[in-house]
């Protein structure tokens, strides 16, 4: 387990290139805050509804996965990183572990958490970054072909193998590949410091 | 510690994000990412699309007691759920896998042994265990093996694997793994197909031994 984070961080909240889920996120993570965590219910849970129904899951079924996956969010609020991660992506892991998890009625294998340095400061430049490359990767996304997006998306929803995602997505991949890559020797920098 | 030189193909880390692999594989990936930063930023790469993907995803309504039914939850005691931790060369998940027991080594014959971890429809995770200079007996198998060194070090026609190294074999592959020198070469290899030994064992004997 990672060891509670004390530090504030020196993020101004106004801040118009730190989004808002991300300020939302901090504050559940380090002052526990539930009004945060309403707004941020707000923003996730229609998503992740829409998300987990795109699977062919139920209406109901839908809803009891987004209860949990945001109970989760609360719970393990201390996982989240801000610095390697947006919301969303740690969201997207938290959801798709779920729905496994559900299918095969037991805890799918994870990685070792990384335990993280209690003495660092956030920092709040390398938040931008992924902020940054987050919007980069939006951009990259919107601008494939249609189809092009399709493959990228039921690769992502689980609905392709392995096999699949190297013969079909060779093509798309390589667009957002080059976005990934960017944020690759950033996220590899940063791991390397919290060893 | 050494260094990593064998990764996990791109594909295999997207569809271990989405979510796509029988469970035998994702294990191996998941102690590979465990031991391995570069992996580990190559996933989180992978989450970001998917996060990305989320964000955009068209909203569904959800019903009006949804939320007060969640933040009422919020202060629910939680079962804690058992958190497996390194355990000498075993990585976390491989300890997830052995319920964080010892592996139950079984021989093999030649000194060779093995510990299964699962088995069953969507193939087999297992320790192997192999005195050095011992080959592997010469195998195929149907499907893809992935191989992750966790102590000593193997060489095969495709080269050499130390700790933390992954070895994807795909069924075109006849390889003879042998350990090298020094300790006892331990990995984990994960199959979605029930091996198939060439020449040390008969296939009758396959359902016996479950290899």
């Amino acid at each position: 387990m990672r060891a509670p984070r004390k530090k504030a961080v020196r993020v101004v909240p106004s801040s118009p290139e730190i989004s808002l889920q991300t300020i939302q996120m901090l504050a559940v993570r380090d002052k526990r805050d539930r009004t945060a965590f309403a707004l941020l219910f707000d923003h996730f849970a229609p998503r992740l509804k829409g998300f987990i129904m795109r699977s062919g899951t139920g209406s109901g079924q839908a809803e009891e996965i987004v209860q949990e996956v945001m109970l989760t969010v609360w719970r393990k609020a201390d996982q989240f990183d801000p610095e390697r991660a947006q919301v969303s992506a740690w969201i997207y892991q938290i959801a798709r572990n779920r729905q496994i998890d559900l299918i095969r009625k037991e805890n799918r294998p994870l990685p070792e958490e990384l335990g993280e340095d209690p003495g660092t400061e956030p920092d709040a430049s390398q938040i931008l970054a992924v902020e940054q490359e987050a919007g980069q990767l939006k951009v990259a996304l919107a601008r494939l072909k249609p189809e092009q997006r399709k493959i990228i998306e039921q690769a992502y929803l689980g609905e392709l193998t392995h096999q699949e995602i190297s013969t079909q997505m060779g093509l798309p991949l390589g667009t957002i590949k080059s976005r990934i890559r960017l944020g690759l020797e950033r996220l590899r920098h940063e791991l390397k410091d919290l060893r | 510690m050494t260094v990593i030189t064998h990764h996990i193909p791109d594909a295999l880390l997207a569809a271990y994000a989405a979510g796509s692999l029988p469970q035998p594989y994702e294990l191996v990936v998941a102690a590979h990412i465990s031991l391995c930063l570069d992996c580990r930023a190559a996933y989180e790469a992978h989450q970001a699309v998917g996060g990305t993907i989320l964000e955009a995803t068209a909203v569904e309504g959800v019903s009006e007691d949804l939320k007060s039914s969640v933040l009422d939850l919020l202060d629910e005691p939680v079962m804690p759920t058992p958190n497996y931790q390194r355990s000498g060369i075993y990585p976390g998940p491989v300890m997830q896998a052995l319920k964080g027991k010892p592996p139950r080594w079984k021989s093999l014959g030649m000194g060779v042994r093995q510990s299964i971890l699962s088995t069953g429809r969507n193939g087999s995770a297992r320790l192997l265990h192999i005195p050095p200079g011992q080959a592997v007996p010469d195998h195929s198998h149907n499907g893809l093996e992935l191989t992750l060194v966790l102590q000593g070090s193997f060489s095969d026609e495709t080269g050499r694997y130390g700790v933390g190294d992954l070895e994807v074999a795909d069924q075109d592959l006849e390889h003879t793994p042998i350990a090298d020198e020094g300790a006892p070469c331990i990995c984990l290899a994960a199959t979605d197909a029930p091996l198939k030994f060439n020449a040390f064992f008969p296939r009758l004997l396959q359902p016996l031994f479950r290899i």
